[in-house]
C-alpha cells in the first residue's frame, strides 16, 4: 500500500510541476487540469439520513456551486482502516488538497497518521480534538455550538407547549448532548417560567424502535412538544407527528416529516466553514487549525418555522436569535442542577471552555445521567 | 399520584407489548415452522431487514402498503428457499449457512435500500380500538395494527395445523425422524425447503411491520437485532406457536419498561431497565429449559439436539 502511495504521489508532483504528458496516470492529469481546489469529504453514514451526515452533505452541495472548487464525497465509511483508504484514494487518485473527515472516530489515529504522511494536504476534522502541541500543523478541527440553536428551539417550544412539558429523546449523556438539553430548558424558561424538560436516554446513537417507544412514553407522560438528540431524528419527529404533538428538529431539516406539528429545528451551518476553507485555499492562504462558532459567526441556524410555530413563538425565537448573534449568554448563573447543587457559579460566555465539561442536568430537567 | 404513575407504566407496557411484539411474533412463528421440519435458520434477521426494505420500496412506488407486505413476504421466500436449497446439499451445516444468509440479506437490503431512506412511503393504517376511552395514552396503546391480528391468526392456524392436519404431521415427522419420513415416502429435503421458505415468508412480513407500521420508516439501523432475538424466543416458546405469541408480548412489554420508567421520572439506572427484555428472556429460558419436558418438545432432527 505505502509503496503505491509514494509512487502515485511522486507522479502527482511531477504533474503539478508541468511535466504532464500522455504517459501520466489519470489522477495526475485530472488534478492538473481541473479545479484549483479539490475537497474530499468522508461520511460515516448515509448522506441522506435526516441527521448528522445530511447536514454535512447539504453544505458540500453548496460548496459544489463555488467556482473552481471540485467536491468528492464518500459515504458509509466506517471508523476503521477503511477511512484511511478512502482518504488516500481521494488524495492520490483525485488530487484532493483538503480532506474533511466528518465523524468523531476518524481523527485518532487515521487523520493524524495521514496528515503526517501527506504534509502538503490539509486535513480538517469535525470535532474539537486537534491539539496544537502534539498534532500535525496541516490537520485541524472545526466545530459548531449547536446548543445555541437548541436554545432557540426551547424559546419557541416554551411558547408552544400547553402542558409546560417538553420531551427530549437523547442518545447518551455526554457533554454535547447535555448542553443541548439544558439549552432547551433555559430557552423555554426565558419565555415560560413554568416550563420543564423531560429526558429519556435511549443509550444508543441509533435504535429506532426504542426511540419510537421513548417518544410515545413522553407523549403518554403529557409532553406536548418533542425534540431529540439522536443520530437520525426521523423516527422521533414522525412519531410526534403521528401522536399529534409538536416537534423541534436536530442536525438537519426534518420539516417535511411533520407538516402539522413542526416548530423549528437546530441545524448546523457547515457551509460557512467549508466555503471559508475553499476561499482560503484558492487564495493560497493558510487554513486556520481550529474553527469554532455559533450564531455570532453564522455557523448554526434554525430550520424555517413550520406549521406548529405560533406567531408569538416565531417572534420570541427571532428575538432570541438576534440576542445570540450579539453574543448574549445562555448560561446566566448561578444555576443549580436537578439534585440541588450549584453547578454554574456565574454567568459564562457561550464559548467558555468551562461549559464543554458539562456533566449535569439543570434544575427543571427531569431525568438522570446515570 | 402513585396510582397515576403505576397506570402510566402499565399502559405503556400494554402499548409496548402490542406495538413492539409483532415483528418478534412473525419471525418466531417462521422459525418455529422451520425448526419443526428439522432445520435451524439463523438468517431470519436478514429476512427481516430485506423484508422491511422491500415493503417500504414497494409501498413507496405503488402507494399501497399491503402490496408492500406481500412483496416483503416474497423477499423472505427468496432468502428462505435459498437457505433451504443450500442446506439440502450434502455436508452443509444449517447454522453456518444461516449466519451467511443473515449477512447476505442485510447486505442486499442496504444496497438496494439506499434510495428509500429519504422518501416517505404510505404506512399501514392502524385500527383505532381505543376510541371508547377518555385517556389519550390508552387510546394510543389500543391503536393496533392489523398485522398484529394477522400474526395471532397465523399462530392459531399453525398450532392447529401442526397438530391436526396431514401437512402438519408430515412437517413434524420430518423434524422428528428422517428415517420415519423416508419410510412414509416423504422427501425430507423437499419438506424442509418448503418449511424454510414459508418461515422466510413470515419473517419478511415481520420486517414489513417494522418499516410500514412501527417505528415506520426505512433506514439501515432499523432492526437492531430483532430477528436474532426472535430465534431465541422460539426455544423459550418451546416450538409452540401459541407460546410464541406470549413470548413476543412479554418481550415487547419488557422493552417498554425502560422508556416508561424514565417518562414518569424514575430515571436512575436506565441502562439496566433498557436491558430488561434480555434479562427477562435469560431468566425464563433458564427456568423453562430446566424442565425435563422441554427436551422432549425439541424436534429430534435439529442439528443442535442430535
Amino acid at each position: 500500500m505505502s509503496i503505491h502511495g509514494v509512487s502515485r504521489r511522486t507522479l502527482l508532483k511531477a504533474g503539478a510541476a508541468g511535466l504532464a504528458s500522455t504517459a501520466l496516470p489519470l489522477g495526475a492529469i485530472r488534478s492538473a487540469q481541473a479545479a484549483d481546489v479539490i475537497v474530499g469529504a468522508v461520511y460515516v453514514g448515509p448522506r441522506d439520513d435526516f441527521g448528522w451526515n445530511q447536514a454535512h452533505a447539504v453544505a458540500m452541495e453548496i460548496l459544489k456551486g463555488v467556482d473552481n472548487v471540485e467536491v468528492i464525497e464518500e459515504e458509509n465509511v466506517p471508523e476503521t482502516d477503511a477511512v484511511s483508504k478512502s482518504m488516500e484514494s481521494m488524495i492520490n487518485l483525485d488530487g484532493a488538497n483538503l480532506i474533511l473527515a466528518t465523524s468523531f472516530g476518524y481523527y485518532n489515529p487515521f487523520v493524524i497518521d495521514l496528515a503526517k504522511k501527506y504534509p502538503d494536504v490539509q486535513f480538517r476534522h469535525a470535532a474539537p480534538l486537534w491539539n496544537a502541541e502534539t498534532d500535525p500543523k496541516n490537520a485541524g478541527s472545526y466545530f459548531c455550538y449547536l446548543n445555541q440553536a437548541h436554545y432557540v428551539d426551547g424559546v419557541a417550544a416554551g411558547l408552544s407547549t400547553k402542558t409546560n412539558k417538553i420531551g427530549f429523546v437523547a442518545a447518551k449523556p455526554i457533554p454535547t448532548v447535555l448542553s443541548n438539553i439544558n439549552s432547551v430548558l433555559l430557552g423555554a424558561r426565558t419565555v415560560n417560567p413554568e416550563a420543564t424538560v423531560q429526558v429519556i436516554f435511549t443509550g444508543e446513537w441509533s435504535m429506532p424502535v426504542r426511540e419510537a417507544e421513548a417518544a410515545n412514553a413522553l407523549a403518554d407522560a403529557g409532553c406536548d412538544v418533542l425534540t431529540c438528540h439522536v443520530d437520525g431524528p426521523k423516527v422521533v419527529i414522525e412519531t410526534a407527528e403521528a401522536r399529534g404533538v409538536k416537534s423541534c428538529g436536530h442536525n438537519a431539516s426534518q420539516a417535511p416529516l411533520a407538516p402539522n406539528g413542526f416548530i423549528t429545528g437546530a441545524e448546523y451551518k457547515w457551509e460557512t466553514i467549508y466555503t471559508m476553507y475553499a476561499d482560503l485555499l484558492a487564495a493560497g492562504e493558510e487554513l486556520p487549525n481550529f474553527v469554532a462558532g455559533g450564531y455570532h459567526n453564522d455557523m448554526v441556524r434554525n430550520t424555517p418555522y413550520g406549521a406548529g410555530a405560533t406567531p408569538e413563538a416565531v417572534k420570541a425565537a427571532d428575538a432570541a436569535i438576534e440576542a445570540l448573534k450579539a453574543e448574549e449568554p445562555i448560561y446566566v448563573g448561578p444555576l443549580k442542577d436537578n439534585k440541588g447543587n450549584v453547578v454554574i457559579d456565574k454567568t459564562y460566555d457561550n464559548y467558555d471552555p468551562f461549559l464543554d465539561g458539562m456533566n449535569y442536568l439543570l434544575e427543571g430537567v427531569s431525568g438522570s445521567i446515570t | 399520584m402513585n396510582d397515576g404513575i403505576l397506570a402510566t407504566i402499565l399502559i405503556s407496557m400494554l402499548g409496548g407489548a402490542i406495538r413492539v411484539s409483532t415483528p418478534f411474533m412473525f419471525v418466531a412463528l417462521g422459525e418455529t415452522l422451520t425448526e419443526k421440519s428439522g432445520r435451524i435458520n439463523l438468517g431470519l434477521e436478514g429476512n427481516l431487514v430485506l423484508g422491511a426494505m422491500t415493503a417500504y420500496a414497494v409501498s413507496y412506488h405503488t402507494g399501497n402498503p399491503w402490496l408492500g407486505v406481500i412483496a416483503a413476504g416474497f423477499a423472505g421466500v427468496f432468502l428462505g428457499s435459498m437457505h433451504g436449497i443450500i442446506c439440502s446439499l450434502p455436508k452443509v451445516n444449517d447454522i453456518a449457512v444461516g449466519i451467511a444468509m443473515m449477512s447476505f440479506g442485510t447486505g442486499i437490503a442496504f444496497f438496494f435500500g439506499k434510495p428509500y431512506i429519504q422518501p416517505s412511503a404510505p404506512r399501514l393504517e392502524s385500527l383505532p380500538l381505543g376510541n371508547w376511552s377518555e385517556s389519550s395514552s390508552l387510546r394510543q396503546a389500543l391503536d393496533i395494527n392489523p398485522l398484529f391480528f394477522v400474526g395471532i391468526v397465523v399462530a392459531i392456524a399453525m398450532w392447529w395445523a401442526l397438530a391436526n392436519s396431514r401437512w402438519g404431521l408430515i412437517v413434524r415427522m420430518t423434524g422428528d425422524s428422517e428415517p420415519a419420513a423416508r419410510a412414509m415416502g416423504v422427501q425430507p429435503h423437499q419438506v424442509r425447503i418448503a418449511a424454510t421458505a414459508a418461515g422466510g415468508f413470515l419473517a419478511g412480513v415481520g420486517g414489513a411491520f417494522l418499516s410500514l407500521s412501527y417505528p415506520g420508516s426505512w433506514n439501515e439501523g432499523l432492526s437492531s437485532g430483532q430477528g436474532l432475538m426472535a430465534v431465541a424466543l422460539v426455544i423459550f416458546a418451546r416450538w409452540n406457536p401459541l407460546r410464541c405469541i406470549i413470548a413476543a408480548l412479554l418481550f415487547g412489554a419488557a422493552g417498554a419498561i425502560g422508556p416508561a420508567l424514565q417518562s414518569v421520572g424514575i430515571s436512575q439506572g436506565y441502562y439496566f431497565f433498557n436491558a430488561a427484555p434480555y434479562i427477562l428472556t435469560l431468566f425464563i429460558m433458564i427456568a423453562s429449559a430446566r424442565s425435563s419436558s422441554s427436551a422432549r418438545e425439541a424436534p429430534g432432527e435439529l442439528s443442535i439436539t442430535k
